[in-house]
């Protein structure tokens, strides 16, 4: 499909082909859907609401619940606000959730709707709650959206209770897997250590099956949860991009300190989480943890030299290819493209951006590559064709490029929407490690026996 | 859920039981604002049905979303051209909204043109075109001076209606595409244009092969396999035979007019349904050879997939299936065809389905059937539950609902890899309802899938 794919590099200016992001109000639909008991609310036309829906549908495989304010042409004359006001009415008595999210799209951030303004003056029933982010499309990528929402979720909700500070940490896991969640609260939970984790997407999508449609599952963080956060000791935003901005917000509002790491993808990004959680906390490390990365250590010692000098191209979401990056040059890999679509710094924070934080794994790591934030997947296909790799890791678009290029794809990041089971299972942590190893090394002799002249194809590898 | 999540009063009239209030059902209405509704956007309409114009840029002018989400929103097969898969976007941001996006788009469609040299551009405007007020029209005249190809406006913000308008804003750029041609001549051509299949898993082909056997040729598709040469010269054909009528009945009725181009309706859903249309097709085009070489192939194919079916039709005795489909005339088909295998639909329902529609849908469907209009996840999951359905049928956003309670489940939609059309797509169909109906699976799940 993309034979087509000049390769000669031109200057843009104008088109994108071939999108690495989505818009924002998926990210904060995403993020909504961590929380227990909460009904996302899509304030526009009904299309956003169905896309996103959708989207989410295929990628974990388990219904994605949300309402729309079904906007008609009427609605983005005069403004939204009498259809914002009838759906907070309908949503409560007929789907009654615990709480209603309502995030904006690009119609209604471009006629101006004022949601505070509108939900203040909407019949909200006696312990209920509305919140709401404003989530333009125009601006970020859903990644940005889910940022956003997760600092709603502290606007509307973290409290301080009492100046003394409890014994517990804030985890604000940014947009990853179900099972990229668990794993983290595993991990914390072994550590001892009481924790917050919000939003909590783990028990909302990827729900056991029960025979029974519950529209609200029982998994996500719950409102008393994400309200006692602001009496944390500390708050850990895995992502910058996904997560800084509100563990920020509660810095801000209830004076919890924050660190800002990365997504613990890999062996040094989960060192630095557990190290983070064994200063703040005084706590050891417990042998099942400390086997565990002895395992790890011992897998790549093992394949190491499967690794070596293999090159790769990395795309995706900012904060998981950051890890992505760290992690296979932790193999001895050698990544020579690596892009993402969300643009530039993490939106609102002050601190760097994107290709710094790549170009100073790089520079440790001795190597130069190609390295775009706010990029596409046909200048990513155009970086290929320059200069080949060995292997693709990123989402399930990277398939077009890896079948153009005849070069193994590892699926990795949001969306997968052509496999399974990938929601479900962690690729955080010391056994994300462990199952990335067997994906990338699964990927790389697959594709050698595949090309092994008979008379050199073996067992042994 | 419980009953008082279903229990609005505003969502009444969309439903209802035949047998107990006749042909009552309110349709064609705008959702209700804070419903969890199935329904997608005037864009998303205009896309499905031109997507498949394998040779066409498709330019989305509007924020990135609209693009991604519509990147692979049909599996659409292509003979030839693979532009169409890409996914081309102006990714409006917030200058843009502020000054204006025409000259980003005008900038757009130059870079994108001399990228990828093509004969014929579609630029879909989305919600916040829609309201900037881009001049969609001049700016696209202009490029296609400039640029030496056809651009094509498609009004599609998505605001001003539902999936329906968009299917309409859809069929108003390919009328803008239609070049016009002498009329006694066409009337002679003695070929078919073939509207509303899209060439899913290539659908269009096994008609196409059909129709070829009958010594009818197809002048072109609308728009399944399509190419901007083919469609312009659409007025070439002497008849018009539509399936999915929500789509394309109006592009159908613009040819009649314009063009005195008669039409009819046809499906090719189940082995009832393509037998008739195959004989009416027959007819229109004259009879005699035509509807002997017709009735050969209706024999000989029938002949060869009927044990395949029955042997299918044993396994499903007793079982009773659920319909949630995007238009009225897939469903009236589906109910057919699970006659055809022997399985009862007890509940029916459409996202966007017209009022002659249900009526034939209250026709067919036995007594006690739940029929429906723009439903919502907790309607549907009430209904299949009391209706006692053992399967679903329905779109990519139905699938998870279904498995969740334990229902079995076939996408009549975007997602399926299976051609569901004529012969071997009955055979398909009956297969897949056998692999998901029969699956062991539900040994090992509480609800009632499988039975």
């Amino acid at each position: 499909m993309l034979d087509c794919t000049p390769k000669e590099m031109k200057q843009r200016h104008g088109a994108v082909i071939n999108p690495a992001k989505t818009c924002q109000p998926i990210g904060a639909m995403y993020a909504a859907l961590g929380i227990h008991s909460c009904l996302p609310h899509s304030h526009g036309s009904q299309g956003c609401c169905s896309f996103h829906r959708m989207h989410l549908s295929r990628h974990f495989r388990e219904p994605a619940m949300a309402s729309t304010s079904s906007f008609t042409e009427g609605a983005s004359v005069f403004g939204g606000g009498a259809n914002l006001k009838t759906a907070i009415k309908n949503v409560f008595s007929i789907y009654n959730p615990a709480v209603m999210a309502i995030h904006t799209t690009c119609l209604t951030e471009t006629i101006g709707d004022d949601i505070p303004s509108i939900i203040k003056s909407a019949e909200v029933p006696e312990g209920k709650l509305v919140i709401h982010a404003n989530t333009p499309s125009y601006q970020g990528s859903h990644i940005t959206g889910f940022s956003n929402m997760t600092k709603g979720m502290v606007a509307y909700i973290a409290e301080t209770a009492s100046p003394v500070k409890k014994e517990q940490a804030n985890i604000i896991p940014g947009f990853v897997n179900p099972g990229d969640m668990r794993e983290i609260k595993r991990i914390v939970k072994a550590m001892g250590i009481k924790f917050i984790m919000f939003p909590d997407t783990s028990g909302v999508m990827d729900a056991p099956m029960t025979g029974k449609f519950t529209m609200y599952p029982q998994g996500g963080a719950t409102v008393a949860q994400i309200k006692d956060s602001g009496n944390s000791k500390i708050t850990l935003a895995l992502g910058r991009f996904a997560s800084s901005d509100a563990a920020d917000a509660l810095t801000k509002k209830c004076q919890v300190p924050a660190a800002v790491l990365k997504t613990p993808i890999g062996i040094k990004a989960t060192d630095a989480l557990l190290l983070s959680l064994r200063r703040t906390f005084a706590q050891e490390v417990p042998a099942e943890l400390e086997e565990e990365r002895g395992q790890l250590v011992d897998i790549m010692t093992d394949t190491h030299f499967h690794f070596h000098g293999k090159t790769v191209a990395i795309f995706g979401d900012p904060d998981v290819v950051t890890g992505l990056t760290e992690f296979v040059l932790s193999l001895g890999m050698v990544p020579l493209h690596i892009l993402t679509g969300t643009p530039g710094g993490a939106m609102g924070s002050a601190v760097g951006s994107f290709e710094d934080d790549i170009n100073e794994l790089l520079t440790q790591a001795g190597i130069s590559a190609n390295v775009k934030a706010g990029g596409d997947l046909f200048t990513l296909h155009q970086w290929i064709k320059n200069q080949p790799v060995d292997l693709i890791i990123g989402n399930t678009y990277g398939k077009y490029i890896a079948r153009a290029e005849d070069i193994p794809l590892v699926r990795v990041g949001f969306p997968v929407l052509d496999r399974s089971v990938h929601s479900y299972l962690p690729v955080v942590g010391y056994r994300g490690a462990m199952r990335l190893i067997e994906s990338i090394s699964g990927a790389l002799l697959e594709r050698a026996d595949r090309d092994a002249a008979d008379e050199d194809f073996e067992l042994v590898m | 859920m419980s009953e008082t999540t279903v229990a609005i009063s505003e969502r009444e009239q969309f439903i209802a039981t035949k047998g107990r209030r006749k042909n009552s059902l309110k349709c064609d209405a705008d959702s209700i604002a804070g419903c969890v509704s199935q329904r997608a956007c005037v864009y998303c309409g205009a896309r499905v049905v031109l997507n498949p114009v394998t040779d066409a840029i498709h330019l989305v002018h509007g924020p990135v979303g609209c693009a991604s989400y519509t990147w692979d929103i049909r599996g659409s097969l292509s003979s030839g051209s693979e532009l169409y898969r890409n996914s081309f976007c102006t990714d409006l941001r917030e200058q843009d909204i502020i000054f204006g996006g025409e000259k980003k788009l005008a900038k757009t469609i130059d870079e994108l043109v001399a990228k990828h040299p093509a004969k014929l551009m579609f630029v879909y405007s989305t919600c916040i075109v829609g309201v900037i007020g881009d001049d969609l029209a001049a700016v696209c005249k202009a490029a296609a001076l400039r640029n030496n190809l056809e651009v094509i406006p498609v009004e599609s913000s998505g605001f001003i209606g539902n999936k329906s308008a968009g299917y309409r804003a859809a069929c108003e750029a390919l009328l803008k595409l239609i070049a016009p041609v002498d009329r006694a001549q066409a009337a002679a051509s003695r070929t078919i244009n073939y509207l509303g299949d899209f060439n899913l898993a290539g659908e269009a082909w096994i008609i196409r092969d059909y129709l070829a056997q009958m010594g009818v040729q197809i002048n072109t598709v609308f728009t399944g396999d399509s190419t901007s040469a083919t469609l312009k010269g659409a007025a070439n054909a002497s008849l018009n035979i539509v399936q999915c009528a929500g789509s394309m009945n109006y592009l159908a009725a613009q040819l009649q007019e314009l063009y005195g181009i008669p039409y009819m309706q046809v499906s090719f859903l189940g082995i009832e349904d393509t037998a008739k249309s195959l004989r009416s097709i027959a007819a229109a085009m004259g009879g005699g050879a035509i509807r002997a070489k017709a009735e050969v192939l209706i024999r000989r194919e029938t002949d060869r997939v009927l044990p395949y079916i029955n042997k299918f039709r044993e396994k499903f005795i007793g079982k009773k299936a659920a319909v949630y489909v995007g238009g009225g005339f897939k469903a009236i088909s589906l109910i057919k065809q699970f006659r055809e295998i022997g399985i009862e639909v007890v509940m029916i329902g459409t996202q966007t389905g017209r009022r002659e529609e249900y009526d034939t849908i209250h026709e067919l469907v036995a007594e006690g059937t739940v029929i429906l209009d723009d439903a919502n996840p907790a309607e549907l999951e009430r209904f299949m539950t009391s209706q006692g359905a053992h399967l679903l049928v329905g779109g990519v956003k139905e699938r998870p609902l279904a498995y969740k309670l334990g229902l079995a489940f076939i996408d009549h939609n975007h997602d399926r890899k299976h051609p569901l059309s004529g012969y071997d797509g009955a055979v398909n169909f009956a297969q897949e309802v056998y692999s998901t109906l029969c699956s062991p699976v539900w040994k090992y799940t509480a609800g009632k899938g499988g039975g």
